[in-house]
């Protein structure tokens, strides 16, 4: 029994300068800029991803602007802005991948990862652990604001020479030799060190979580009793672990091939160039499950609430994810299949890539079994999710048909592939992250969202990136290449197309940020667990918004199911 | 006892031996990935992938498959901006499969200083790399050429029969040998 006094104490010692005020909040400078509170850092990693999404979405408008028609329409007038009045065809062009490059860096680096590992990772596993915090709260707010520095750099990097013309031309995979010997200039070695400072944040982000998740669960709060979205960041925080420490080593070869003459990547001193294609998916495709295993978290939960059930096998849920975050390491070559491999090398990825389509399966069964027979609500959040089940399956289809090698010679980089990861990334992982917006808005902010701007936001985004996004599969079926911006005649139907559904989806971008304005301000007020008997995990035993400081005494939890 | 909570004390101890562990496994990825580089060189030239060519001792035996015929193609280059001439006397080769074969490099310096090459080389196709075997070659070292010399590069090669037994090589007819040159001393910085 003493233990447990002497327990309570150590708890609110945690941080807390006042024992008897779990609300007390340290003034605004230390609060934000010095913080060590995981909710504020998660509020500001939110925060963050918000306007990096913004910035990332902007560019892909610029693009989809220049997309509308064939022909060079308005990006010869842009490199002129960028490269001053006399700037040529040539530089136009590499304009154009400057974009490509920022708009792929962004949204993965800058957007995604900071929204749904730091935002609501940092938000809500020591809540639904039974945590009053991180495992090192200071060493979390180093993480955050290391993406400050890379996201600067990277934005800086438009501004100063990169071969052609200004800024980092080499698309979000770097691949040498155009990244080394194929971009003079600064402008390569400013976005190659953002990934760097990019990199070495998560990595301490993910030992932060491993540790929180390992060490500090409450008494009763077992692995297999912990919630599916605790899960997810935890698979994430060992593949963030164990991938982007390839990506460092590969990049920093790239920058020693630059400027310290080495010949890694380089035919002419022995090196390969083909070395660092495979270093780079070996990170690469970990990476795309970085990106969407979180997401797998929030809709289990989502799904369970607004379903008022526990999840469908939840032990199968779980170890689904660590069964995708496993093989996820040995298919990266299913993006070199056109390097010229023998066949049996292609066979065996082609396999190996096809196998990931199993345990992603039965997460798929498992939420429409969750869904089956509930009582379901179709509150905003309930919404999201159910698009995301259907848009990610389609994701997924289109995923396994790239998987076949055959196949992938003729399809490789055209614009089914353009379409295969949008639907998997920005109807897959962006719905996730709308979601969990919807879901843990009141619990974040205290105040309801609007649930009429919140559904009007999903059918509009819903129309506007299936627009945007499901004629690039016939464009890319019939060879239109990615990373051009010109095309024949033959593709301008459905390029028009999905010009209008970008204009579509930003329109749903606007009701979103209308929404979050609105709530903030005039939104009802909160109460800690809005959605019912439904809502299980510990965040929602808290009040909206949850204390400065929670679980000063630790909660204990009880054999029943908490998932 | 098993519910109660650990000790804030022992806690701290465990969280460090997690963040000292983790911290470990991140470091030997790094290294994983420099170390991919002998690895990688070390997979190519065991398996030939990639078109990897293999290297066999002068004294080697070999059995030759008569009646079997491959041609072989000869490419050769130069790295733009180098000043040489290079080419092989004779484009094509037809040779019996294990037979070992000689061609001929012919090299020529056009600047009026001394320049120094290495070649890199490589076959097409790539599965034909496990087979195509060199004993001796002008790529394994480095060429220094005089203003305005010329020299004759000797290149003994043959197939190796096991070729015959690869499925994955039934309809490969003709090999294509290629070289590139490139200069040694050059600054190869990109910015
Ligand atoms: C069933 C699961 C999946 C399979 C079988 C699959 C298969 C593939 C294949 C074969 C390619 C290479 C296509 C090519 O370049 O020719 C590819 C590309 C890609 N996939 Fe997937 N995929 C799956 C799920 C996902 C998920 C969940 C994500 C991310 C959330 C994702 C993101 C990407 C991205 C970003 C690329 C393109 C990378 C680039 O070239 O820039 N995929 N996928
Ligand atoms: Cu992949």
């Amino acid at each position: 029994m003493t233990t447990i006094t002497a327990d309570h104490h150590g708890a609110s010692d945690h941080g807390a300068h006042d024992h008897h005020d779990a609300d007390h909040k340290p003034a605004f400078f230390q609060r934000w800029f010095m913080s060590t509170n995981h909710k504020d850092i998660g509020t500001l990693y939110l925060i963050f991803a918000i306007i990096a999404g913004i910035i990332g979405g902007a560019i892909s408008g610029l693009m989809r602007a220049e997309l509308a028609e064939p022909g060079i329409q308005y990006l010869q007038a842009w490199a002129q802005m960028s490269d001053g009045p006399s700037a040529t065809i040539d530089q136009a062009y590499h304009l154009w991948n400057v974009l490509i490059t920022a708009h792929g860096l962004i949204m993965v680096f800058f957007m995604v990862m900071p929204a749904i590992i730091g935002g609501f990772g940092n938000w809500f596993v020591p809540i639904m652990i039974g945590a009053p915090d991180m495992a090192f709260p200071r060493m979390n707010n180093i993480s955050f604001w290391l993406l400050i520095p890379a996201f600067a750099l990277l934005l800086g990097s438009t501004f100063v020479p990169g071969g052609t013309g200004n800024g980092a031309g080499t698309g979000w995979t770097v691949y040498a030799p155009l990244s080394t010997s194929g971009s003079a200039g600064p402008a390569v070695d400013m976005a190659i060190l953002s990934l760097h400072i990019a990199g070495a944040g998560s990595i301490l982000g993910a030992i932060n979580f491993i540790t929180t998740i390992l060490n500090m669960r409450a008494p009763g709060m077992t692995l297999h009793k912990m919630p599916l979205f605790v899960w997810s960041v935890l698979v994430t925080a060992f593949l963030l672990l164990l991938a982007l420490p390839v990506l460092a080593a590969a990049i920093t070869m790239l920058l020693t091939d630059r400027n310290f003459g080495t010949t890694f990547y380089d035919a002419a001193g022995g090196g390969d160039p083909e070395l660092y294609q495979h270093l780079f998916w070996f990170f690469g495709h970990p990476e795309v499950y970085i990106m969407i295993l979180p997401g797998f978290g929030i809709i289990s939960q989502i799904v369970s609430t607004f379903s008022r059930k526990p999840v469908f096998g939840y032990l199968g849920m779980a170890y689904a994810m660590v069964a995708i975050g496993v093989v996820g390491f040995v298919v990266w070559a299913h993006h070199m299949f056109t390097t010229g491999m023998s066949v049996n090398v292609k066979m065996y990825f082609t396999a190996a890539t096809m196998v990931i389509a199993v345990p992603t399966g039965i997460k798929i069964f498992s939420w429409i079994a969750t869904i089956w027979g509930g009582s379901i609500s179709f509150k905003t959040p309930m919404v999201w999710a159910l698009g995301f089940i259907f848009l990610f399956t389609v994701g997924g289809v289109t995923g396994v048909v790239l998987a076949n090698g055959g196949v992938d010679d003729v399809l490789h980089d055209t614009y089914y592939v353009v379409a295969h990861f949008h639907y998997v990334l920005s109807l897959g992982a962006v719905f996730s992250l709308f979601a969990g917006f919807y879901y843990w808005f009141p619990k974040m902010s205290g105040r309801m969202y609007s649930e009429f701007l919140g559904q009007l936001h999903f059918w509009v985004f819903f129309v506007g990136v299936n627009m945007l996004f499901f004629p690039m599969h016939f464009l890319g079926l019939s060879g239109m290449p990615r990373r051009y911006p010109d095309y024949p005649e033959a593709f301008a139907y459905w390029n028009k197309v999905a010009t209008h559904g970008y204009e579509i989806m930003a329109v749903g971008v606007l009701i979103f940020l209308v929404n979050v304005f609105w709530s903030l301000l005039a939104g009802k007020k909160a109460e800690g667990n809005p959605w019912g008997e439904g809502a299980t995990t510990l965040e929602w035993t808290l009040t909206s918004p949850p204390p400065f400081h929670q679980f000063e005494t630790l909660p204990v939890i009880e054999d029943a199911a908490h998932h | 006892m098993a519910t109660l909570p650990p000790s804030p004390f022992d806690r701290d101890r465990r969280n460090r031996r997690t963040m000292v562990t983790m911290s470990i496994v991140g470091l030997a990825m790094l290294g994983v990935g420099f170390a991919s580089v002998p690895l990688y060189r070390i997979f190519c030239q065991t398996t030939g992938f990639n078109g990897t060519t293999q290297r066999a001792a002068a004294g080697v035996q070999v059995k030759e498959a008569s009646g079997h015929l491959l041609s072989i193609r000869f490419d050769s280059n130069v790295q733009p901006g180098m000043p040489w001439q290079f080419h092989p006397e004779t484009p094509t080769q037809t040779v019996t499969v294990g037979a070992k074969s000689m061609a001929i490099f012919i090299a020529k310096n056009m600047s009026d200083r001394p320049v120094t090459g290495s070649a890199a080389f490589n076959v097409s196709p790539s599965q034909a790399g496990a087979y195509f075997t060199k004993i001796q070659c002008f790529c394994f070292t480095q060429q220094t050429l005089q203003p305005g010399q010329e020299v004759r590069m000797p290149v003994l090669y043959y197939v190796d029969p096991k070729i015959l037994d690869d499925p994955d090589n039934k309809d490969t007819q003709e090999i294509t040998l290629s070289y590139t040159f490139y200069p040694v001393e050059q600054d190869r910085k990109a910015s």
